[in-house]
């Protein structure tokens, strides 16, 4: 298939993240106001008060109440969005389990953004970092073009048959949400041949007979029943087996939409920089690889092998990728943009050294926690992440394997 | 709007069970009652949710269902933004040529805890909102599911086990909170009290409710034998008593407007047919702690809050 022609559009992540709704088909909208996330909201009901979309678009009281009707919505069989970040994703927690439990392919925008307190308004990853047990499929981008693009995935792989997992699709507070940035959009038949429409796979009902999966009074079928110790396990289980379905599925419509848009991220999952003969790589999530591979190419011209790996999604993790991409690698510093406190390091240095544990190769590995409450990560601290790095690689002992960067000690 | 549809005992007796028998809620369950009573007054298609509590409870446990008609419940505090989803997700089929019916009808079910406490921040964005649903709290008064807690809906001066019956304080010291006129003042169409001791009344507010177009709030009490200590025999007879002693007077507001249905109009017509409160409290257990010589002046408050509460209603309905 030939790459389609595209619209260059002068657009911040929020408006993309807008953009990319608009043209997939979205039945329901209900979403609540937080700053950064507010021009989706606002971009949106433009496009519905100005007839634009169909969508039915809900202005609701709290986020509880927002993701509470994209799931009962979503169970009556339509497609779905919402959008938050912090404590409006923090407020969502008890309902991200439900939905995932239920098997509603709700997709979702964060805008990620630090959790008070104190109140901050700005970008790091704990919001949905403490998301990460809920069973939603996470994806993290770099910049607004990849929002774009991932929304639209998110779609498709949500509502996949043989996964039904709710999926969030995770952008940097103001680096993206509220930055301008050219971005690539396709035309709307394009992308609404790509997200098609909604398949409802077919369940067994109260009587044996196989019925669709949603609220229907010709065929009923009662959803959200309490599930004691004879069944939640398994019920549980089954949303695991799909979680390890998913990898295969993210690649097959990442790759699908690389041929009509001609862009793609990594593998899907994984995306590494100049990689290939790196002996030092930094790791990390969201608009800081941007940032990162600036440096990267920086230190190359000087013949250091440096390397980066992206992680694009944090659930599924993707563990033989990860350790296929760092095995030349000698030695590894995490960035982890939020903090598990009175943990060994943040959250994503405890998955990686755990999953090279296993793997028969060993990097030295080191964790700097950085950027909490929007504090920048400008090169120089990268360059001086990747000179420990070196020092590392050359005395071959790790002084302090956590390490907070950017911070008035 | 009036409904022209007049329930009689046959009408009830030929319309096919939508919860049915075998579910696990105890012998007098107040809301079993009310559940089935309601659930005779649909029109149509129809979906339901249910807030977390007992009815989901009984009702639900996997992988049995009593439910014939489709049902989902999320959590406790939601079940009207879950009615929201499920009327917006309607409306888009609708919109786009792929329902196939001329109307679905959506119901929640709530207890007074997911109603009065934790449910009314999402019960009244709903409200706002005008989602097309009809809205049924089933009043027992406490948390039953978890055992008997004290809720916004308990009474003044009730045993429960989070406001007992003590030595000092004797039951709960604060007053229930008036959430039909809460609702009423939200301006919805149709807000309206029921109990199933009055029946016929009940199934056709709760007709009434389903063939409005916007909101529409039921107020039903429904006692439960467990927690207010009574025979299970006498559900039906204490939810009489309710209304005689104008505990729980029957009414309806039509956009604002209210009006007292018959079994209390006939109260406010002859006054000496209203009965004292002491009778309504002495046979249910949860108020005998009230029936000793250190408390039972607090009988008395109680008569004189129910006296000024049915003062009040009467004022709106004109009738003082």
């Amino acid at each position: 298939m030939a790459i389609t022609k595209q619209n260059l559009l002068a657009l911040n992540g929020d408006e993309a993240v807008a953009y990319a709704v608009k043209q997939s088909d979205v039945d329901v909208v209900s979403a609540y106001p937080i700053t950064p996330q507010t021009i989706i909201v606002e971009r949106f009901s433009e496009y519905v008060h100005n007839g634009e979309v169909d969508t039915e678009f809900v202005c609701v009281e709290s986020e509880h109440s927002a993701l509470s009707m994209c799931l009962t919505a979503s169970a009556t069989g339509v497609r779905v969005f919402t959008a938050s970040g912090s404590a409006g994703l923090a407020l969502m927690h008890e309902i991200l389990y439900v939905t995932s439990g239920a098997r509603a392919p709700v997709v979702m925008a964060i805008v990620n953004r630090a959790l008070s307190g104190p109140i901050n308004i700005h970008c790091d990853h704990s919001d949905s970092m403490v998301e990460r047990d809920a069973g939603w499929i996470q994806i993290y981008v770099e910049n607004s073009q990849e929002a774009y693009d991932s929304i639209i995935q998110a779609f498709r792989i949500a509502e996949h048959n043989d996964l039904l997992i709710p999926t969030m699709v995770m952008l940097d507070a103001f680096v993206l949400s509220h930055t301008l940035e050219s971005v690539n959009v396709l035309p709307d038949e394009t992308v609404r041949k790509f997200v098609g429409t909604r398949r409802i796979p077919l369940v067994r009902g109260h009587r044996g007979k196989l019925v669709p999966f949603k609220l229907d009074p010709e065929n009923p079928i009662t959803m959200g029943p309490l599930d004691l110790y004879d069944y939640y396990f398994e019920h549980k289980r089954q949303q695991e087996e799909a979680m390890q379905i998913a990898p295969r599925i993210i690649k097959e419509v990442h790759d699908e939409y690389a041929r009509i848009s001609g862009r793609k991220y990594g593998n899907g999952l994984i995306e590494p920089y100049r990689l290939e003969d790196a002996e030092i790589a930094t790791v990390c999530l969201g608009s800081t690889a941007g940032t990162t591979k600036t440096v990267v190419d920086q230190l190359r011209t000087k013949g250091i092998k440096a390397g980066l790996l992206r992680l694009r999604t944090y659930r599924p993790y993707p563990v033989q990728d990860i350790v296929n991409a760092l095995e030349n690698v000698e030695a590894v510093a995490v960035m982890d943009r939020s903090h598990s406190f009175g943990a060994h390091g943040g959250p994503v240095f405890h998955e990686m050294r755990h999953i090279l544990y296993e793997a028969s190769i060993h990097p030295q590995i080191v964790d700097y926690i950085y950027g909490l409450g929007g504090r920048d990560m400008p090169q120089t601290l990268i360059h001086e992440i990747y000179r420990d790095l070196q020092k590392i690689v050359k005395t071959k002992r790790v002084e302090k394997p956590i390490q907070f960067i950017g911070v008035r000690e | 709007m009036a409904s022209k549809w007049k329930f009689t005992t046959k009408d009830l007796a030929e319309k096919p069970e939508i919860l049915m028998s075998g579910h696990r809620a105890c012998a007098g369950c107040g809301p079993a009652i009310v559940y089935r009573q309601i659930l005779k007054a649909t029109r149509g298609p129809i979906i339901a949710t249910n807030a977390t509590g007992c009815m989901e409870v009984v009702s639900t446990i996997y992988p049995y269902t009593a439910w014939s008609i489709p049902f989902i419940h999320t959590a406790f505090e939601n079940v009207a933004a879950n009615a929201a989803g499920i009327e917006t997700a309607l409306k888009a089929l609708k919109k786009k040529g792929q329902l196939k019916y001329d109307h679905v009808d959506v119901i929640a079910f709530a207890g007074d805890g997911g109603t009065y406490d934790i449910g009314i921040q999402a019960l009244s964005g709903a409200a706002e909102r005008g989602h097309d649903f009809l809205y049924v709290l089933y009043d027992n008064e406490a948390y039953m599911n978890t055992g008997i807690q004290r809720s916004g809906g308990t009474p003044h001066g009730a045993w429960t086990t989070t406001s007992p019956a003590g030595r000092v304080i004797p039951g709960k010291p604060e007053y229930k909170k008036p959430i039909a006129d809460i609702m009423v003042a939200h301006g919805i169409p149709y807000v309206a009290a029921a109990s199933p001791a009055h029946w016929r009344d009940l199934i056709t507010k709760a007709r009434k409710g389903l063939e409005v177009n916007g909101p529409a709030f039921l107020h039903v009490i429904a006692p439960c034998p467990r927690g207010w200590r009574y025979d299970t025999s006498k559900t039906i007879e204490i939810t009489r008593l309710a209304v005689d002693t104008c505990v729980f007077p029957l009414w309806e507001a039509i956009d604002g407007e209210y009006a007292l249905s018959a079994p209390s109009k006939v109260i406010a017509l002859k006054p000496e047919r209203k009965i004292p409160v002491k009778d309504y409290l002495k046979v249910q257990g949860r108020f005998r702690h009230l029936f000793t010589p250190e408390f039972e002046h607090v009988i008395d408050e109680i008569q004189q809050i129910i006296d000024r509460r049915w003062k009040r209603l009467l004022k709106k309905c004109d009738m003082a």
